[in-house]
């Protein structure tokens, strides 16, 4: 496909900004910008095509089936998008004055306490612009609750082998030393490795309930006990909440601190990478560390707090993303208590659904019944026919959905992660289902047909070392080099 | 209420039997009964599409939309093309996740990898990653680019207080000291830096500054070279159209918030952290980029590169714990540029600069509104105020002009773009000469 810069023609224009009356004002000479901006140039018509191009070469949930384990590709419904359209909350500033933005700070406030209610926590900021600067920033308010009550030498967070690579880098960040916790074969916590690694030095330990093989830590309590013996917190990573809203709530499990994925769990859209938003929940022990600015209730409306002691400051520029917040608001107010709860028992009968179906063929077995993911393993597969996990991926392309999560969790040899979410229906599933197998079979029974799969996609399998060798990251205008 | 979830009730007895299960409830016999959560969620029920929507309609109502806007502070209101919007919300775009499997995603990365052309240009750089949070986000990741073992940042104290608030966290965290040196009248005394440079590795400043100023860039990116300091350099995206560059300035690493490319002002979010670099620094930019290549049949393509770097292989050794970023607003803001393409981009730049200057000349001709600093400036100003600037600007509110933002010392800091007509300009010199007497 062309690049938009290589349908661009000397003096064609799109749009023009309003014009004015006022007299130029030039910049100085020594200031001025000495070389053309080579932006396209277009008409509109052109413009329009090069995109509508692109996104016939793009897939979404609305294109298809989108099982990406751990990252709860729902459906998102279109209601949210007309909320998020409205120009009483698209068009107003973020500095102006809160008297006049008192609709925003409403929803901000109500999601809040709908979040709260929903995880077991007392307190929530709506700031975090994703799951990754969530964790950063409840690490920070768990460091600054260590050092306020004289223990600041707790310098260690643990984080099973299991998780996601988020973790351990935002641990980092936040300036934590990393501890791994080894799991089991079902990817619970190892309790005997934790009981030795807990110390002195744990500042809190970093759990997914359920954890990325799909498994409930069913020893939670035991977890918890722990940890907290020790002098550690406990932090919910809330990528995998979409299993238990209504069912139970990490507050009650010994969780201290969680962030939510709204662009997850409360089906905004993911963008094509972002914008998402990590929303932090904490118990009344780390409260007062939340970021600010904190929306308040005063009187019968609600105020910004700018400034609150013991608060790790702001993480974003202003209050979040905050129309991503509303369209979750909207989610959740559609669906209410007993309509999340349903989500969730679905997304869990759904996943249980094509786990039963499926796992004959995997190495890796559930004697229970998973949560909202489950985690295939092609070990055996690709010792016997030499296919891999990459080509039974590539090959469910050719059958129009879009693959699982691969090769993550990293504890599971030739790892298919598959969520099917609860917005699938019966239909889908076992359209899937057959599709797996049918590859499954090939594999067995004509293996090198796989490993130039897709076949029929319009591209297939780009170069990627070729591309990290002599990285080309821009267009270079006819240039061969920088 | 509403539900998105298609199985009826004979589809969930008939999937629970080949499940195995004899009901839902079996689904989660393995959570101890301690912790279920036995009274249901305490939320309000649930609600069809029209009630809800009736409710968000009438929160939104609640919100103050002002007729005529003098107020940026790092959130600008720009005009946003029709096609933009209409181009942006193309549900494959908006629907997707991260374009993990290249084979299905070529359009979604290569109107990224066009997003990331399109910063290179107006940054003056050589390769930028396919967004950050935002701009506050983007100036410390900037930093860390910079850091290489380094103790200390300089940063002056004319730039965005938000973005150094955030700066203040981040640094902390990062175990870098942060180093606010003072402005002189404005803008950077390019030579005050050298009082700083001890234990220095990097320099933030913006462009233009907090306070509209426009800054002596290559000046202050020569003087931080001299200091072994590198610079990453804050930009507004609109300015660049007009102004230097940080490439041609100088400067290692080129960071803003993109905001005004296309993004409406919501409240202050989602915007879009940008971030560019000089070819050798590539390896340290944090988060995604896209990268050229060639698929098996030898067609160009496009995929994710130089994944060493990030959090989901290397974790806790990744360059940042970035995940997610703001892909969806990168792609809005390159849909935004082309539509307006360089001349549109300059002819806005060159009205939003017009405009100021006639909104300075206005306000400052009466009597108590001085100029406070003397250097160039783009589409923001300070001006001082003969009354309480807070009670003054709220009562603009009532002739439905959100007036200048008040900043300590009971200043304003005034903004204008293509959006302001002359007219409204004009009312709001007439309503300020009436209301501050």
């Amino acid at each position: 496909m062309k690049l938009i810069f290589e349908k661009s023609r000397e003096g064609r224009r799109c749009s023009a900004p309003p014009p004015t009356r006022a007299p130029h004002a030039p910049v100085p000479r020594e200031y001025v910008r000495g070389d053309a901006l080579r932006l396209p140039e277009v008409a509109e018509v052109d413009l329009v095509r090069h995109y509508t191009e692109l996104s016939r070469f793009a897939y979404g949930v609305d294109s298809g089936f989108y099982p990406l384990g751990s990252c709860t590709m729902k459906y998102n419904p279109k209601m949210n998008e007309l909320a998020a359209a409205l120009p009483g909350f698209r068009d107003i500033h973020p500095l102006q004055g809160t008297h006049t933005a008192q609709g925003a700070l409403e929803v901000m406030g109500n999601l809040s306490d709908a979040l709260c209610e929903i995880t077991g926590m007392d307190a929530f900021s709506l700031q975090p612009a994703a799951g990754a600067q969530g964790e950063w920033t409840a690490l920070r308010m768990i460091r600054s609750y260590h050092e306020k009550r004289g223990q600041g030498r707790r310098d260690c967070v643990l984080v099973p082998d299991s998780a996601h690579g988020t973790n351990p880098a935002s641990a980092a960040m936040a300036g934590f030393r990393v501890v791994s916790v080894p799991s089991g074969l079902d990817g619970t916590l190892d309790i005997a490795a934790l009981e030795n690694l807990a110390g002195e030095d744990t500042a809190a330990l970093m759990l997914t309930n359920p954890n990325t093989l799909g498994m409930f830590e069913k020893d939670i309590l035991k977890i918890s006990d722990i940890v907290h013996r020790a002098g550690g917190l406990l932090y919910y990573d809330g990528a995998n909440l979409n299993a238990v809203m209504g069912v139970c709530r990490p507050g009650d499990m010994g969780f201290d601190a969680v962030h939510v994925n709204l662009h997850k769990t409360f089906s905004t859209p993911h963008g094509g990478g972002g914008p998402g938003s990590g929303p932090v929940g904490c118990k009344k022990s780390l409260e007062a560390f939340l970021p600010v600015p904190r929306v308040a209730r005063e009187g019968d409306g609600y105020a910004l707090l700018e400034e609150s002691p013991g608060s790790i400051g702001p993480v974003l520029r202003f209050y979040g993303n905050f129309l991503v917040c509303l369209r979750a608001y909207a989610y959740i107010l559609a669906l209410g208590g007993d309509g999340l709860k349903n989500v969730s028992e679905n997304a869990v009968l759904n996943a249980n659904y094509m786990l039963r179906s499926l796992e004959a063929y995997s190495d890796l077995k559930y004697g229970e019944p998973c949560m909202h993911e489950f985690v295939l393993s092609l070990k055996g597969l690709k010792e016997r026919t030499g296919v891999s996990a990459l080509d039974a991926a590539k090959a469910l392309i050719d059958a129009g959905m879009h693959p699982p999560t691969m090769y993550f969790p990293l504890i599971v040899p030739e790892a298919l992660m598959v969520e099917p979410t609860e917005t699938e229906s019966v239909e889908t599933l076992d359209e899937a289902i057959a599709a797996f197998i049918r590859i499954f079979e090939e594999a067995e029974k004509n293996p090198d047909s796989l490993h130039g799969a897709p076949a029929s996609a319009a591209f297939r399998r780009p170069d990627e070392v070729l591309a990290a060798r002599r990285p080309v990251v821009r267009y270079m205008f006819g240039k061969t080099d920088f | 209420m509403a539900c998105w979830v298609p199985n009826t009730g004979p589809d969930a007895a008939r999937m629970l039997r080949a499940a195995g299960e004899e009901n839902t409830e079996g689904l989660f016999r393995e959570l101890p009964e301690e912790i279920r959560l036995r009274g249901g969620l305490k939320l309000a029920e649930g609600r069809t599409e029209a009630e809800v929507l009736s409710e968000i309609n009438r929160l939104s109502q609640k919100n103050t939309r002002f007729a005529s806007v003098f107020r940026g502070a790092g959130a600008y209101r720009h005009f946003i093309p029709p096609v933009v919007e209409s181009v942006a919300a193309r549900p494959e775009f908006l629907t997707a996740y991260t374009p993990y499997q290249a084979e299905i995603s070529q359009g979604l990365l290569q109107a990224i990898f066009e997003y990331q052309t399109m910063i290179c240009e107006l940054t003056g750089m050589d390769a930028s990653n396919a967004s950050v949070y935002d701009g506050a986000t983007a100036a410390c990741e900037g930093v860390f680019m910079c850091a290489r073992g380094g103790k200390k940042v300089l940063v002056p104290d004319c730039v965005n207080p938000r973005t150094l608030s955030v700066m203040r966290g981040y640094m902390e965290s990062y175990g870098l000291k942060l180093c606010v040196f003072p402005h002189t009248e404005g803008r950077i005394a390019p030579e005050s830096l050298a009082a700083h440079r001890e234990d220095a590795c990097a320099l933030y400043f913006e462009q233009p500054n907090y306070f509209g100023q426009i800054e002596d860039a290559q000046t202050v990116c020569a003087a931080a070279r001299e200091g072994n300091i590198q610079t990453v350099m804050g930009v507004n995206p609109i300015a660049m159209a007009l102004l230097m560059p940080p490439g041609q300035a100088g400067a290692d690493v080129a960071v803003g918030e993109g905001q005004p490319l296309g993004l409406p002002l919501a409240f202050g979010g989602p915007g879009l952290g940008f971030m560019a670099c000089r070819e050798k620094m590539m390896r340290s930019l944090p988060g995604r980029i896209v990268g050229q290549t060639t698929d098996m049949d030898g067609k160009t393509a496009y995929v994710l590169t130089l994944q060493a770097r990030e959090q989901h292989i290397k974790r806790e050794r990744a360059s940042s714990n970035i995940c997610s970023n703001e892909a969806h607003c990168a792609l809005t803001a390159a849909v935004y540029l082309s539509a307006m393409g360089g001349e549109g981009l300059a002819e806005t730049a060159r009205n939003c600069m017009a405009n100021a200057h006639y909104l300075a000349e206005k306000i400052t001709r009466i009597k108590g509104f001085g100029l406070q600093y003397g250097g160039p400036y783009f589409h923001e100003f300070v001006t001082a105020c003969p009354a309480d600037a807070a009670g003054l600007m709220r009562s603009l509110e009532e002739h439905g002009i959100l007036g200048g933002l008040p900043i300590p010392g009971n200043r304003i800091l005034w903004c204008a773009t293509e959006m302001n007509m002359v007219e409204e300009m004009d009312e709001l010199a007439r309503l300020l000469g009436k209301e501050a007497q």
